[in-house]
């Protein structure tokens, strides 16, 4: 994966495939410290002990078409070659939450790339499930949680046309808007 | 810059306008395969590609979908056409650009694009 959005959305496939009903991801950066964090937190079937233990192991995974799930260890690679971390907690019947700590500063830091692209994507064909984005710069805050949008829609789909284009224009605007309030 | 008001009109305007969405027999599902080896390969913008190109064209009769590995992780972006006819189309090594294409020939003139299917892909 080239940027750190498509690992996101790929992490996300997880806790849909766990059959969350809510998921939470969270990008925190500081200029000054040059961190990020990225949090995705869902509360689906969970996973116990062993399973944890084992699902940061490329030879570890529950499918049957394929052997090899590669998805948390490429994504906690990401984090760790940037002389950072990852952690993965989780609770059987409660959820789970994955955490990846990044150096920005570090030769080997991925881009964080299009993350309006994959919260569009995930919206687009997850209507029933919720998302909350929580974006965050040097403690600025922009968050867009799809059962806000969901309760002014009145049962006009999340996924309609010129609502996801909504969607999409809303999150890039107040991106911007965090980074332009640097200065 | 967008508020969440403004989505209240766009809200009574999808209200107002006649158009519903079918669901059922009529219409043609596009399942794209989002498993890590699909979202590597470029799944993401092929994705939205086809809810892009449904939307321009008002194609209501079209659900885009997702699901996990298809199991020809050397094939991805892998793409999935179900029609009311009961055919399977399989696209493969799909790009936003074959999306345009196949949402113009295929789902909306009924034409598969044999070209980007796996039977002309396979060796
Ligand atoms: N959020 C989650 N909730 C429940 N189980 C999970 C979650 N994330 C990962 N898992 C378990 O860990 C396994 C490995 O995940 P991953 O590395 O992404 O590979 P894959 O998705 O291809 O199986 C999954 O198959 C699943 O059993
Ligand atoms: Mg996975």
């Amino acid at each position: 994966m080239q940027e750190l959005s498509l690992n996101v959305l790929d992490i996300a496939q997880n806790s849909i495939k766990a059959g969350a009903s809510l998921i939470g991801i969270t990008m925190e950066r500081s200029t000054a410290d040059n961190t990020l964090s990225i949090v995705i937190s869902d509360d689906g079937c969970g996973m116990d002990e062993q399973q944890i233990a084992r699902v940061t192991d490329p030879f570890f995974t529950t499918r049957t078409t394929r052997k090899v799930g590669l998805g948390v260890p490429l994504f906690k690679m990401t984090a760790e070659m940037t002389g950072g971390s990852f952690s993965i907690t989780s609770q059987p019947g409660k959820g789970t939450v994955v955490s990846a700590f990044y150096h920005t500063d570090h030769i080997d830091m991925l881009p964080v790339g299009d993350m309006t692209a994959t919260m569009t994507s995930l919206i687009s064909v997850n209507p029933s499930i919720d998302f909350v984005y929580q974006s965050r710069l040097d403690g600025r805050e922009f968050v867009m949680d799809t059962r806000q949008i969901k309760e002014i829609l009145e049962g006009v789909p999340i996924n309609s046309p010129d609502v996801l284009l909504f969607i999409r224009d809303y999150i890039n605007e107040h991106e911007a808007q965090l980074e332009l309030n640097e200065e | 810059m967008k508020s969440l008001e403004e989505l209240k009109a766009i809200r009574d305007k999808a209200k107002n306008s006649v158009h519903v969405r079918q669901e059922g027999n009529d219409c043609i599902r596009v399942v794209v395969g989002m498993a890590t080896c699909g979202i590597a390969a470029g799944a993401r913008p092929v994705l939205n590609a086809f809810t892009e190109e449904v939307a321009k064209r008002n194609l209501n009769n079209v659900a885009v979908t997702q699901t996990g590995c298809i199991g020809i992780c050397q094939y991805e972006p892998v793409v999935e056409i179900f029609t009311p006819d009961g055919q399977k189309t399989t696209y493969v090594k799909m790009t936003p650009e074959k999306a345009a294409r196949v949402v113009a020939d295929h789902l909306v003139n009924g034409n598969v694009v044999s070209e980007y299917t796996i039977g002309a892909n396979a060796k």
